[in-house]
């Protein structure tokens, strides 16, 4: 076990390396200069425009520039937002617990719903229930997160006046009341983004149920007397669920788009609102962090993906 | 054949079975899908509508009309205006314009960047094959949406002034788009080599002495074609729905060029007066994107020739 995580991490490393490249190319290539706000500011003279470059090296060739901007990622410093002035990975550490929470919570929920649905599904395929699952998924996942948010908006916040449609971070209430008023403000988005991932992934797990149902071990199962749900639970959903957990992974990288837009349309103070305001606002520093840190939490979600594989299927050797 | 008994019973042919050819019997075959049928009839006339449309709907798409300022539904304007008296139609049939041909363009870009890959590292093996593969799975695990906001950011100003405003943003957000659909092409591209390689005819083809360039493009790239066209449709939705995330979050096209995801973005400070302003083209971009998923859907049926149907 330790053997196989330690050679995933190895095959990890370079995607990182080969990630923070691109990054870095896409920002060296870049026409236009971080320090543009100082170059047009008049309090800033020009010696001290200069000297403050030459001090953070933006005069150095690229590759100095990456090894610089290396080190000092490994070391720790992540730079300085030249918009909110603090450090880069205060500001990274304030915003991320919010969107690990509100994805957490939309992936538990598209997998409650996407699960039972699929088997369901696949268990009696083409009957009523399935053609409804089929074709209320193709409308889901046709849905635009952004157009299903300004939708619940529309209909839950403004028609019935159930939820709030601005997400607020300081809330002044303490205790159940507390966590209350964070619940039925996490609602809508978690809805959002769980609803959409779950029309996709129901397709998944049925399409996959169904290769597993009719092969002869399901059959055997049957032939022993063992009860059907127990030939459903234990001997084919857990099969099933091995290409289901390859495409989860493979799709998780649109999850953090499909988190951008849900955080900006309900105002949540996360990650994604945060490189949108950045870039808005030209914070080099900030804008490179935040996409770094998401690059890495995929790659982190596909070495879980590879852990889960490992107990889904036995046959998959550790050594 | 007089003498002979067949060994079982078989049923007489009473005429010779006509010969069909692949793409009538595929076309047979996607009309039994009955929504995918629906579906194309429904997107042809949304194409047809945002093509003519403006030929015959004359109101400018910056009219001003200050008397009916986010008005609902009226005769003189059916499907309402915004906040400054702008008629919505004209609006969005312009728009629908640009979201359909971002849509086809960055389908065509991935397609044409993802076959060209998947070809080339299906047909050599060795570290060709490997090192494109890398780079594929490097490109599916980079956060696209971030990074997608990233260039365009970067690129908008210098490209604007070198193409012109709409034309230089077209190009960006279909290479950007394009740029980052590629890699399921190509995948499914390689693994279609892989197996198709291997195969009879191309063996036959080889021992005929056909170069590679012609085993490639006359045996093996047309007999690999039916996922990719799968592929191609799914990209068009995926694309049309990059773009107005895009627009949607205020850094796809300017606000004087009305794409749907555009309208949706201007719409959103207004729900509670006119909701209408954000259901119109929020409906425009669900029915294009649904339809050519099921269109999508057909095509997998009709296009498998495994299935039978």
């Amino acid at each position: 076990m330790g053997n196989y995580l330690l050679r995933r991490l190895l095959i990890a490393v370079p995607s990182l390396i080969g990630i923070s490249v691109i990054l870095f190319t896409v920002l060296a290539l870049a026409p236009g200069d971080p320090f543009e706000e100082l170059a047009t500011n008049p309090n800033v003279p020009p010696e001290v425009r200069l000297a403050l470059r030459a001090s953070l090296g933006l005069d150095d060739p690229v590759w100095q520039r990456y090894f610089h901007w290396v080190s000092n990622m490994i070391q720790g410093d992540w730079g300085f937002s030249f918009v909110s002035r603090i450090d880069v990975d205060t500001l990274i550490w304030q915003r991320l617990p919010v969107t690990i929470a509100i994805i957490g919570a939309s992936q538990v929920l598209a997998l409650l719903v996407a699960l039972p649905v699929g088997v369901l599904a696949a268990v009696k395929p083409y009957s009523w229930f399935d053609r409804i699952a089929s074709t209320v998924s193709f409308i889901g996942f046709s849905l635009p997160t952004f157009f299903t948010g300004v939708l619940f908006i529309l209909i839950f916040s403004i028609e019935l006046g159930w939820l709030p449609f601005v997400f607020r971070a300081d809330i002044p209430e303490t205790g159940w009341a507390w966590w209350w008023e964070h619940i039925k403000q996490s609602i809508m988005p978690v809805a959002v983004l769980g609803l959409f991932q779950a029309a996709s992934w129901m397709r998944y797990v049925r399409s996959s149920v169904l290769d597993v149902i009719r092969l002869d071990y399901v059959t055997t199962a049957r032939s022993k007397g063992l009860a059907e749900s127990v030939v459903i639970n234990k001997h084919v959903v857990r099969n099933a669920m091995i290409p289901v957990v390859t495409l989860i992974a493979l799709q998780l990288p649109q999850l953090f788009g499909g988190a951008i837009v849900t955080e900006q349309i309900f105002r949540i103070p996360g990650i994604g609102s945060l490189l949108i305001d950045s870039i808005l606002r030209n914070d080099t520093p900030v804008i490179m962090a935040v996409t770094f840190v998401l690059s890495a939490l995929v790659i982190l979600f596909n070495l879980i993906a590879d852990v889960v594989y490992g107990w889904l299927d036995p046959r998959i050797s550790y050594t | 054949m007089a003498g002979s008994t067949p060994a079982s019973a078989t049923p007489e042919l009473s005429k010779p079975i006509a010969s069909v050819s692949p793409w009538t019997e595929a076309w047979r075959r996607f009309r039994r899908h009955r929504l995918a049928y629906w579906s194309l009839w429904i997107l042809g006339l949304l194409v047809l509508a945002v093509l003519f449309g403006p030929l015959v709907y004359k109101v400018g798409i910056n009219d001003i009309d200050f008397q009916a300022r986010l008005a609902g539904p009226t005769v003189k304007h059916p499907l309402g205006t915004d906040d400054l008296g702008r008629d919505l139609l004209a609006r969005m049939l312009y728009g629908g314009r640009i979201s359909l041909a971002v849509g086809l363009a960055a389908m065509l870009m991935a397609i044409t960047v993802g076959v060209l890959i998947g070809a080339i590292a299906g047909i050599s093996r060795g570290w060709v094959d490997a090192a494109l593969m890398w780079v594929t799975d490097l490109f599916l695990s980079l956060p696209q949406l971030p990074l997608l906001l990233l260039l365009i950011f970067l690129f908008r100003e210098p490209l604007k002034a070198a193409f012109g405003l709409e034309v230089g943003i077209f190009l960006l957000i279909v290479l950007v788009i394009g740029g980052f659909r590629w890699m399921p092409v190509a995948r499914l591209v390689r693994a279609q080599f892989f197996s198709l390689r291997e195969k009879e005819f191309v063996e036959a083809a080889r021992a005929l002495g056909a170069t590679v360039p012609r085993q490639v493009v006359r045996h093996i790239l047309p007999n690999s074609l039916g996922p990719v066209i799968v592929a191609a449709t799914i990209d068009v939705a995926a694309a049309i729905i990059a773009e107005s995330t895009l627009s949607f979050l205020g850094l796809g096209f300017p606000p004087d060029i009305p794409t749907w995801g555009r309208i949706l973005y201007d719409a959103r400070d207004y729900m509670d007066i006119a909701m209408h302003w954000a259901l119109f083209p929020g409906f425009a971009i669900f029915i294009t994107v649904l339809t050519i998923n099921f269109i999508g859907d057909g095509l997998r049926d009709a296009l498998d020739p495994r299935r039978v149907l």
